[in-house]
């Protein structure tokens, strides 16, 4: 869950959230703000880090190589190279094989998430449009990248490599979506998930975890709305206890409708 | 059948294990899920707050933690060491059936993560520890199986065993047939 003060931080692990994102603006501000985007002060992620016992990540600009070795210094828990901050690299992401901690990436297709891998990440979540509260970006993410996974792995072997080819990423990741029909990382939904619904659809579009960004803190309700979407991930294949987690949440995030927006931040970053 | 209690974390990893050494398994999501057909209940790795608040939202608590004490063999890696310790240095205790002081975080943030191999139950195998804890003492019930780095990582008492570090994160299978087959006495389904 996307947090901003240390406040935050612990109503989302009282709620169960397994880990804290720190941002100095959760996405929907950052959209509303405009201009340059960067990593969050340290000051800012040092408090968090005291608030809470789950870890805590932090996001960096894609390709700011620095801002992570930063984070790193901080012994930070996890680094998300984000399209959600502004890029500052518009050729090269991050070489993730020379950091200890882990990376997890943003991906609309498999394409993206096995490119992501080869540079080192550890995770993939789909990129949705973050700050929107809409869930067809991250809906049509998840399922083009596991529809992609089905394509590769019904191919024979000799075709694997002109898959690579086309998908622009190493033949032996290919290789290994073609034998498991998985990625090889853990691959999270992120991006546009409001509700206890949102995060029921993502899981049972394939998402093994969702991460919840403006949904919790741009609503009525936090406590109440981050722990209903926890059990909903948990619980997402029984409708009558998302029915009950459902209730009386008080007022979503208003959000706004992604095709009425100019910064697609999921382009950002191939 | 064998229980995964699947309310967050690697639960997915213990189940490929299971798969793969035979057993047929079922997730524990919700209170109903607890039933008699239940012969070993494995607690997986994971953020332990989450796991202790989901056991009590969902009303799964009390009857989880009368199971354990009635004897339903139990085996928790990581996060699931912490559910069943008794005292939580850093955290607090949950299910608290095993008599062991347990210190959460206990190497530090995820920095501190390691892999190493160690001797468990005098066997050598790989272990992979993730913002781990440690056992700092046990009880008298209590059989130390494994002391890394001066630390005690693996313990049993009765029919409960606990890991400090991630057997379903290796190749290795040593620590799940221990728990299967001399704790909870079960053999393969494909055997039967």
């Amino acid at each position: 869950m996307d947090v901003t003060t240390p406040e935050q931080a612990r109503i989302a692990e009282k709620a169960g959230a397994a880990a804290v994102m720190a941002l100095e603006r959760i996405p929907a501000d950052i959209r509303a703000a405009g201009g340059v985007s960067r990593m969050s002060d340290p000051k800012m992620i040092k408090g968090i880090q005291d608030a809470v016992s789950i870890p805590v990540m932090a996001k960096v600009r894609i390709g700011h190589f620095v801002e992570a070795q930063i984070l790193e210094a901080l012994e930070i828990d996890y680094i998300d190279e984000s399209e959600v901050l502004t890029p500052a690299d518009d050729v090269y992401h991050i070489d993730k094989t020379q950091f200890k901690v882990p990376f997890v990436c943003g991906a609309r297709n498999l394409g993206e998430a096995l490119r992501r891998i080869a540079e080192g990440a550890s995770m993939i979540r789909t990129k949705g449009e973050p700050g929107t509260g809409d869930i067809v970006q991250a809906v049509s993410h998840m399922r083009a990248m596991n529809s992609a996974i089905r394509d590769i792995a019904n191919k024979r072997d000799d075709e694997l490599f002109e898959a690579a080819k086309q998908l622009q990423v190493p033949v032996d990741l290919v290789r290994y979506v073609h034998d498991n029909g998985r990625l090889p990382v853990v691959n999270f939904a992120a991006g546009g998930v409001a509700t206890p619904a949102d995060a029921a659809l993502m899981m049972h579009l394939g998402a093994e975890g969702v991460f919840v960004g403006s949904g919790i803190f741009a609503s009525g309700n936090p406590e109440k709305r981050a722990a209903a979407i926890v059990q909903a991930v948990t619980n997402y294949n029984d409708p009558a206890k998302l029915a009950e987690l459902s209730y009386d949440l008080g007022r979503a995030m208003v959000g706004i409708n992604a095709e009425e927006i100019k910064t697609i931040m999921a382009e950002r970053g191939q | 059948m064998i229980g995964v209690l699947a309310l967050q974390g690697a639960f997915a990893e213990h189940e490929a294990v299971l798969t793969g050494l035979g057993y047929s398994y079922t997730e524990v999501r919700q209170r109903s899920h607890l039933t008699g057909d239940l012969d070993a209940m494995i607690l997986p790795g994971g953020e332990s707050t989450v796991m202790n608040k989901l056991l009590n939202d969902l009303g799964m608590f009390d009857e989880l933690k009368a199971m354990i004490e009635e004897g339903l063999p139990v085996f928790g890696t990581c996060a699931g060491l912490i559910l069943l310790s008794k005292r939580v240095e850093g955290g607090s205790p949950s299910l608290a059936t095993m008599d062991i002081d347990t210190v959460r975080n206990a190497y530090g943030r995820q920095l501190g993560s390691f892999s190493c191999n160690g001797s468990f139950a005098g066997k050598e195998i790989p272990m992979r520890f993730i913002r781990a804890p440690f056992v700092e003492t046990a009880g008298p019930e209590v059989q130390v199986l494994s002391e890394t780095g001066g630390r005690i990582v693996a313990v049993r008492e009765d029919k409960q065993l606990a890991t400090a570090f991630h057997p379903e994160l290796t190749e290795d299978t040593t620590v799940h047939r221990y728990f299967l087959e001399e704790i909870a006495g079960l053999s393969p389904d494909r055997n039967r």
